[in-house]
C-alpha cells in the first residue's frame, strides 16, 4: 500500500526532518504519534501528495507518487486517497450532500447518489444530508467530512489530528467511525496524532 | 453537481455583493443600449423619411426648422412663400417633382397637410380603404391617425388652427374622410392629406376673426395664395450646387438639403450621445473594478474551499476556470439584465413621447447589441483574471492544516 524510503524534508527556514522508513500493507491501520513540531502533518502532506519532499522515494500502491504529473497526482489523490483534517474545511455555501458530491465531481468521477447517502447513513448523519455547514455542531461536521474523505472509496484514509477539537464522547465516536469505516471500505488507515485518548485503540505505531 | 453549481452557490452567499456587481453592469449596458437603439431608431427614421427628397424650398429663417417642419413634421414652419414664385421653381428645368405643402391646422395633434398627388408618387401611398382625396375638403389619413382617433371612412372631423392642441376649431368647414393609407412605416401614417383648396378654403372665412397666430399670416395667404414649402427632387444630382444657390440667391425664399441639416442634427446632438457613451462605458469600468475587488477579497477566505477542491483532486486549472467563471457568470447576468432594461427604458420613453413622428420602441434589436453582451463577458473575464490567478499561488498543504 505504502511504502517510504530514506525520505527527507528541508523546510524552507533550514531545518531538516529524516523520516524513518515506512511500510503499510492493505487495509492495516496505523497510528502516527510524536509531539507537535515533529514532522506529523509533514508527512502527512507529503503521503496525501500535497507536499513534495525534498529527498526519497514513496510508492503508493506502487506509484512512485512524485514522478506524476501535477495535474494526474491531483487526480490520483482524488481517487485513491482520502483525507480527514483538524478541521472539517466544508464548503460553506453547498449543502452536506452537495459537499460530498462535490468530492466526486472534483476527482473526476461519477456522482453515486446511493453511495452518499449510505455512507451518510453508515455514519448516523442521514438527516442532515440537506443542512449547511453552518447548521452543524462540531461532531457532526467532522463526521460529515469523514464521509467525503470515504465517498470515492479510496485505498487509503489519512487523518490529521481529527479529534484534537472534540470532547471525549464526540472523539471516542470519531475513532470508532474512522476504524470501522476504513475497514468497512476496504482502505488503510493512517490516524497522526498527539491525543492519549486515541492511542489505545490502535496497535501499529509509527513513531516520529 | 457541477462547476455551475459551485459558481452559482457561492454568488448566491454573497448576495449583496452579487447584486451590486450585477446591478453596475446592468446599468452601464442599459445605458448602452438605449443609447444605440435610440440613435439608431432616430438616424433610420431621418433617412427614411427624407429618402427621396433632395431640397426642401420654404420661407427665410433657419434651414434645420424648415426641414424639421416640412419633412419630419416635427417644427413649426418658417413661414409662408408666394405660390406662384413656387410654382415657377417647380417647373425649373432642374427639378424632376415637386411636391407643394400648405401646413397650418391640425385634428388631435396630427398634422392636416395641403398638397397633390406629387406627395403620393414622392412617398409611393396607396390607400387600404377608401380612396385618395379629390376635391375640396375630403381627406385620405394616414394608418395610425386612423387607428388612434377611431376615424372611418364617411367620418367629418374640424381641424383645429395651429400645429398642436384644439384650441382655435375651424367650425366652419367639417373635413370628409375619404380613405385611408396602408401603413407605411413613415411619417404619412401620422398625417392627414388633402388638397391645398382645402386649407385655403379653411382659413378664407376667418376674416374678422383677432388673429392668434401672428407666425401664420392668413389673411396674406388668402389675398394672394401662399404655400408652406415645396419637397424638390432632382432630375440629375448635378443640380446639388447650383439649384439650391440659385434659390437661395435670386429668389426670396431659402433651400435646405434635408442630408446637410440631418448630419447638422446629428453632430448637435452627437455631443451628448458620446458624453452619455463616456458615461456609460465609464460604469462598466467601476463595475469592472468592483468586480475585480469583491472577488480578490473573497479569495482570502475561499483559499481553504479552493485547497479543499484541490484535495480532492481537482486541477489547478480547473479552479482557474471556477473563479474566471464566477466573474463572467456576474457580467453575463448583468448584461442581460442591462439590455433588458434598455429596450424595457426606451418602450415607456416611446409611450410617454408626445410627438407621434419619432416614437422610440424598445421592441427592435440591433446588432450592436450582441457586442454588448460579449464586451460583458470579456469585462468578466478581465475582472477575474488577477483573482483567478492566486489558485497557482495557494499552499494546499498549509492552508489546511493552519486553523481558520
Amino acid at each position: 500500500m505504502i511504502n517510504i524510503q530514506s525520505l527527507t524534508h528541508v523546510y524552507e527556514k533550514g531545518r531538516k526532518i529524516n523520516f524513518p522508513d515506512w511500510e503499510v500493507a492493505d487495509m492495516e491501520q496505523w497510528l502516527l504519534l510524536g509531539a507537535s513540531g515533529s514532522g506529523k502533518s509533514t508527512l502527512l502532506n507529503i503521503i496525501s501528495g500535497l507536499l513534495k519532499p525534498t529527498e526519497g522515494q514513496i510508492l503508493i500502491n506502487n506509484t512512485e507518487l512524485y514522478e506524476l504529473s501535477a495535474k494526474r497526482m491531483d487526480r490520483f489523490r482524488g481517487k485513491h486517497i482520502g483525507i480527514v483534517f483538524q478541521r472539517p474545511h466544508l464548503i460553506r455555501s453547498l449543502d452536506v450532500l452537495d459537499n460530498l458530491e462535490l468530492a466526486a465531481v472534483m476527482a473526476g468521477l461519477k456522482i453515486d447518489h446511493e453511495r452518499n447517502l449510505a455512507v451518510l447513513n453508515d455514519l448516523g448523519i442521514a438527516d442532515l444530508a440537506r443542512k449547511y455547514p453552518d447548521q452543524l455542531s462540531q461532531g457532526q461536521l467532522q463526521r460529515v467530512s469523514v464521509a467525503r474523505a470515504l465517498v470515492n472509496r479510496p485505498d487509503l484514509l489519512v487523518a490529521d489530528e481529527p479529534t484534537s477539537s472534540l470532547d471525549d464522547e464526540n472523539a471516542a465516536q470519531v475513532i470508532q467511525m474512522l476504524t470501522s469505516q476504513a475497514k468497512e471500505n476496504g482502505a488503510a488507515l493512517i490516524i497522526a496524532t498527539h491525543d492519549q485518548r486515541v492511542s489505545e485503540h490502535f496497535t501499529k505505531t509509527y513513531l516520529l | 453537481m457541477n462547476i455551475f453549481k459551485i459558481s452559482y452557490k457561492n454568488l448566491a452567499r454573497n448576495k449583496l455583493t452579487t447584486i451590486l456587481n450585477i446591478v453596475l453592469v446592468a446599468f452601464g449596458v442599459a445605458i448602452l443600449s438605449i443609447l444605440f437603439l435610440a440613435s439608431d431608431q432616430i438616424s433610420n427614421k431621418l433617412e427614411k423619411n427624407a429618402k427621396d427628397i433632395d431640397l426642401v424650398v420654404g420661407a427665410k429663417g433657419s434651414p434645420l426648422q424648415l426641414i424639421l417642419s416640412s419633412i419630419y413634421h416635427i417644427d413649426y414652419p418658417t413661414g409662408n412663400i408666394p405660390a406662384k414664385d413656387a410654382y415657377r421653381l417647380a417647373h425649373h428645368p432642374m427639378v424632376k417633382r415637386a411636391v407643394p405643402l400648405a401646413l397650418g391646422d391640425n385634428f388631435n395633434g396630427f398634422r392636416i397637410v395641403g398638397t397633390d398627388s406629387a406627395f403620393v408618387n414622392l412617398y409611393g401611398l396607396s390607400v387600404q380603404k377608401g380612396v385618395f382625396w379629390q376635391k375640396d375638403l375630403e381627406v385620405t389619413i394616414g394608418s395610425t391617425v386612423a387607428s388612434t382617433s377611431n376615424l372611418k371612412i364617411g367620418d367629418t372631423f374640424f381641424g383645429a388652427h395651429g400645429l398642436t392642441g384644439n384650441g382655435d376649431i375651424h367650425k366652419q368647414h367639417a373635413y370628409l374622410v375619404k380613405g385611408i393609407l396602408k401603413p407605411q412605416g413613415n411619417l404619412t401614417d401620422n398625417l392627414i392629406l388633402t388638397n391645398i383648396g382645402s386649407v385655403y378654403k379653411m382659413h378664407e372665412e376667418k376674416h374678422g376673426e383677432i388673429d392668434l397666430h401672428p407666425n401664420l399670416p392668413d389673411k396674406k395667404e388668402i389675398n394672394d395664395k401662399q404655400i408652406t414649402a415645396l419637397l424638390i427632387q432632382y432630375k440629375s444630382p448635378m443640380s446639388v450646387v447650383l439649384f439650391p444657390r440659385m434659390v437661395n440667391q435670386s429668389t426670396n425664399m431659402q433651400a435646405a438639403s434635408p442630408a446637410m441639416e440631418s448630419a447638422r442634427l446629428f453632430s448637435l446632438i452627437g455631443v451628448g450621445i458620446d458624453t452619455l457613451k463616456w458615461f456609460a462605458i465609464l460604469i462598466m469600468g467601476i463595475a469592472a473594478l468592483s468586480i475585480f475587488i469583491s472577488l480578490y477579497n473573497a479569495m482570502k477566505e475561499r483559499k481553504y474551499d479552493l485547497a479543499i477542491m484541490r484535495c480532492l483532486g481537482a486541477s489547478k486549472v480547473k479552479l482557474f476556470f471556477l473563479v474566471l467563471f464566477e466573474g463572467i457568470l456576474i457580467t453575463f447576468i448583468g448584461a442581460c439584465f442591462g439590455l433588458l432594461a434598455g429596450h424595457l427604458a426606451l418602450e415607456v420613453i416611446g409611450t410617454f413621447q408626445e410627438s407621434s413622428q419619432a416614437k422610440l420602441t424598445g421592441l427592435t434589436i440591433i446588432r450592436q447589441e450582441g457586442y454588448l453582451i460579449w464586451i460583458g463577458l470579456l469585462i468578466g473575464a478581465v475582472a477575474s483574471l488577477i483573482p483567478a490567478m492566486q489558485i497557482y499561488k495557494v499552499d494546499i498543504a498549509e492552508t489546511l492544516t493552519k486553523d481558520r
